[in-house]
């Protein structure tokens, strides 16, 4: 879908010569999130903003759907393009329907359209259109802006979205709020969406697949799970950070986990009944932590009606990870 | 809190400029300025049309300069340069009215024309540098926004640049309009008409009476305009921009 061929952004600063983005190379498919990680100063914003031609490119050419954009026209290719900032930029001199508006508008649509589609997008992002058609942008909390942000950006129904961290000015727990509503946005519209962020969490949450960048250059290209068992090389490995098993944890659930244990549902001792319970669809982050806290080192699986499936203990996680329970008690007794 | 001490503080100051202005009226009732004025009704009428003219004139021609003049020089090819308009604005300001005067009279002779260019040159910086600073200090991420979202550069201008920019220009409008009330006084001397008249001649003559029923009708005038131009603004501009005011 999004196709960057030795991509490359050269800015001349006196008679030395400064790689923004050096050489990069990468396929997007259709529908996938693909998350640009890296510290600031990385190139992965220039990047992003090359693909509406914000910023030119140097050398190289970007493909959306076989197309070079360097051929399209840019007025028309960033009307095709949704885009979502950190400052939100939402213009205060417009109402939010306006605001959310504009594009169509830009395009020619017809009002009764345009109407219904601010309808659509406001029950989408989980605000009430008429509470807030002709409201103001500064009458809004700063996740609201937000919301109405991807909202405008979706307005045109574009089928790629830029987001340049999105949610980086927001508070952890609006934050997370927000993220958990794109995903369930995404599973809808199935937008191809690159998104910078230079937080490896948020990456790990959203990302189809992780791009991580490093002073213009991409260091490795893959699924989280990929990028946190098999980091490629030391500075990867420090940027997705020492807890990256613990990291890993949180891409898979219970659920995931007990399809490979063998009769997990016979699994039980007398002993066992105790009040230390997780739900089939928690991650195995949160779920190793009970583990942890429960005295007998094991825990019970309850199923969405809090039925009692089986019990799970410690020494099931070496399945998912590099944690080999049973071959570090010999070593523990000798020494 | 510091809003409100603000907004005190910005009320007691017009309480303050109120009462000064009812005590000038006092003044000029004693000194017989409105019995000049009631004597002499038809001389007030046509000084105080030449001198609405003056100003109406060289206001309207200065914004219809200015404000393309700021537009143009910040648009991203010239926006290196504006600092030259601004601090050239700024220095300018400092030129005594009546120093303008005399250099335009020495050009183009006396009367109602080098009037109303003198007060056109004088009133175009405050718009001009209101237009720059306002049309500059426009949030970037909205430009970003706009220009990422497909607006072209005209529309970017028209539905984001000009209307976000529109409380600084006519600000600096309402500015000039009302300096320039004041200013136009002057046009007496150089044969441009105008409420000057009255002024001078009561200056000359030793007559605070007459000095006086030139100078109040003057006050009147700029209190009126600043006021109706105060109405026409919270018309003319957004009302997502207008928070500060409803906030309190």
């Amino acid at each position: 879908m999004i196709e960057f061929k030795n991509v490359s952004k050269i800015y001349e600063s006196g008679n030395k010569q400064v790689k923004a983005v050096d050489n990069v190379s990468l396929h997007i498919e259709k529908g996938q999130i693909c998350v640009f990680l890296g510290p600031s100063g990385c190139g992965k914003t220039t990047l992003l903003r090359m693909v509406n031609r914000l910023i030119p490119i140097s050398n190289g050419s970007i493909f959306i759907d076989g197309k070079d954009i360097s051929k399209l026209n840019p007025i028309e290719l960033r009307r095709s393009i949704g885009y979502v900032i950190q400052q939100v930029g939402l213009f205060p001199n417009m109402t939010i329907e306006e605001n959310i508006s504009v594009v169509p508008n830009l395009l020619g649509w017809d009002r009764a359209k345009i109407k219904k589609r601010y309808n659509e997008l406001m029950e989408m992002v989980g605000l009430d259109p008429e509470e807030y058609r002709k409201r103001f942008p500064w009458e809004l909390s700063g996740g609201q802006q937000q919301r109405i942000g991807v909202a405008r950006a979706l307005a045109a129904d574009p089928p790629v979205m830029l987001m340049d961290e999105p949610f980086g000015a927001l508070d952890p727990l609006i934050r997370e709020r927000l993220q958990n509503e794109f995903l369930r946005i995404q599973e809808n519209v199935k937008k191809t969406i690159l998104f910078v962020s230079h937080d490896i969490d948020e990456a790990i949450r959203l990302a189809d697949k992780i791009a991580i960048f490093k002073s213009g250059q991409l260091m490795q290209h893959g699924t989280p799970d990929e990028i946190l068992s098999n980091p490629k090389n030391d500075f990867v490995r420090d940027f997705v950070g020492s807890d990256r098993e613990l990291k890993r944890l949180t891409l898979f659930t219970v659920k995931d986990l007990i399809s490979k244990i063998d009769h997990f549902q016979k699994r039980t001792t007398r002993n066992d009944y105790h009040d230390f319970v997780v739900k089939v669809n928690t991650d195995l982050r949160t779920t190793l932590s009970v583990v942890l806290s429960s005295p007998t080192g094991n825990a019970w699986v309850v199923d969405e009606k809090d039925r009692r499936i089986g019990l799970l203990s410690l020494d099931d996680f070496e399945i998912v990870t590099d944690i080999h329970t049973k071959k570090l008690k010999p070593i523990v007794n000798q020494g | 809190m510091i809003l409100v001490r603000g907004k005190k503080l910005e009320l007691s100051f017009r309480i303050a400029i109120t009462l000064l202005i009812i005590c000038l009226f006092i003044w000029a009732y004693f000194e017989g300025a409105f019995q000049f004025i009631k004597d002499n009704p038809g001389d007030l009428i046509i000084l105080l049309q030449q001198h609405v003219k003056i100003v109406g004139l060289s206001a309207m021609l200065a914004v219809a300069f200015a404000v393309p003049v700021g537009i143009f020089i910040t648009r991203p090819r010239f926006k290196k340069y504006d600092w030259i308009v601004i601090n050239f604005a700024n220095i300018g300001q400092t030129i005594p009215t009546l120093a303008v005067l005399a250099l335009i009279m020495s050009y183009l002779g006396i009367g109602y024309t080098t009037a109303v260019f003198s007060l056109w040159l004088y009133s175009l910086l405050p718009i001009l540098r209101n237009t720059v600073v306002g049309i500059k200090s426009v949030n970037p991420s909205i430009i970003d926004a706009g220009k990422g979202m497909g607006m072209t550069s005209w529309q970017i201008l028209w539905k984001l640049e000009l209307p976000n920019a529109l409380y600084a220009i006519l600000a600096g409008i309402r500015t000039s309009i009302v300096i320039n009330v004041g200013s136009a006084a002057l046009a007496f001397l150089i044969g441009g008409g105008g409420l000057g008249d009255l002024i001078f001649t009561g200056i000359s003559l030793y007559d605070t009476g007459i000095m006086l029923s030139g100078a109040v009708p003057v006050t009147l005038l700029a209190i009126t305009l600043d006021f109706l131009l105060g109405k026409l603004e919270k018309i003319i501009i957004p009302k997502g921009l207008q928070r500060n005011e409803e906030a309190v």
